[in-house]
């Protein structure tokens, strides 16, 4: 494959897992259970939503077909995206939400860490800003997966349920295929396999101290990489896509 | 959840923020937390949105000590008749500058 239109796909698949997340814990704003969490959410949604156009500008930029940020992310259909399905998973409850955005940060965080040391320049300055980010929701994360699992009966048993519910979609996040390979053997990102055992040590410790354990995955589940999504992500896609569609080229 | 209020006895946290080094911690605002790491995230997440802020304290609002708005007038009153604390009255030479 070459190596720029490994770099164009890869760059795609992490703004398409930022935007697809970033929307979805948008969609807490208002809803939140406490005032204070209804501020945090939203911050976290925006962090994404912030990588996610830098990746997008930056993919246009290398695809160099005059595709802008707006056109790769409102005028591309589900079977062209190419998030991870954990990201595009239903908010559920509280718990399903918090679960979800520690499983996704606790691998960007050492993603964007290695990816500090690109070759590609544009790539390790998006990096550098967006580790210090993941960083933070880990921890926001990760200290409500803590008192929830280790909270009350209805909130251990929600925790739990989050984790049988959500687990399955976590082996997608170490894949590898030929854009991931090409881009290693030339310098440009990092390995997501190579991260598996930081991302488990992250895990292991969260839960140790939330009393939750991670179930044996039989059947993982896959395919958002190749465009394969579940259900989900057309509705959120019409609602995210909306007013593109509906007034082509609207600016504010 | 979603839709419940959390119970009334999440305790409340006062919140106070230093712009910058040199500078006071503030009082800004005040956040409900159940815990001090949980207030201290709620305090970064409401009060430093815009840069606010290079540290953040956080007290149990419990935990502080007021005067009694009952004993504002002898607390404060007798300040009122002694300007003489204020240093107004001295020439400052040019050389010491703003002070």
């Amino acid at each position: 494959m070459e190596i720029r239109d490994a770099l164009f796909r890869q760059l795609l698949r992490l703004a398409d897992d930022c935007l697809v997340l970033g929307h979805r814990v948008s969609e807490w704003c208002g809803h939140a259970p406490i005032l204070e969490e209804d501020m945090a959410m939203p911050n976290m949604a925006l962090d994404l939503i912030g990588q996610a156009r830098s990746l997008y500008a930056y993919a246009g930029e290398v695809e160099g077909k005059g595709r802008g940020e707006d056109d790769l992310a409102y005028l591309r259909s589900d079977r062209e995206y190419g998030n991870l399905l954990l990201v595009e998973r239903p908010n559920g409850d509280f718990a399903q939400t918090m679960l979800r955005q520690l499983y996704f940060a606790a691998f960007m965080e050492p993603y964007w860490r290695e990816a500090q040391a690109s070759a590609d320049e544009t790539l390790a300055g998006i990096a550098g800003k967006a580790v210090k980010e993941m960083a933070y929701h880990i921890r926001h994360a990760g200290e409500w997966v803590i008192r929830m699992g280790d909270g009350t009966e209805e909130s251990a048993q929600r925790m739990a349920d989050a984790v049988e519910a959500l687990a399955p979609y976590t082996d997608e996040l170490f894949e590898t295929d030929t854009v991931t390979q090409t881009l290693v053997a030339a310098g440009l990102a990092p390995d997501p396999a190579s991260l598996r055992a930081e991302w488990d040590r992250t895990i292991d410790m969260v839960f140790s101290e939330a009393r939750l354990t991670s179930p044996e995955v039989r059947y993982p589940q896959t395919g958002g990489r190749a465009g394969l999504h579940g259900e989900d992500l057309g509705h959120l896609l019409s609602d995210l896509q909306y007013m593109q569609r509906t007034y082509p080229g609207l600016n504010w | 959840m979603t839709g419940d209020t959390p119970p009334a006895v999440t305790p409340l946290w006062e919140v106070f923020i230093r712009p910058r080094n040199g500078l006071s911690h503030r009082h800004c605002g005040s956040v409900h937390a159940a815990d001090e790491v949980l207030a201290l995230q709620a305090a970064r997440d409401v009060y430093t949105r815009r840069g606010e802020g290079v540290s953040i304290w956080v007290v149990p609002s419990n935990q502080i000590v007021a005067s009694d708005p009952d004993h504002k007038d002898e607390n404060f009153e007798p300040t009122a008749s002694k300007i003489y604390r204020h240093p107004t009255f001295y020439e400052i030479p040019e050389e010491v500058g703003n002070m």
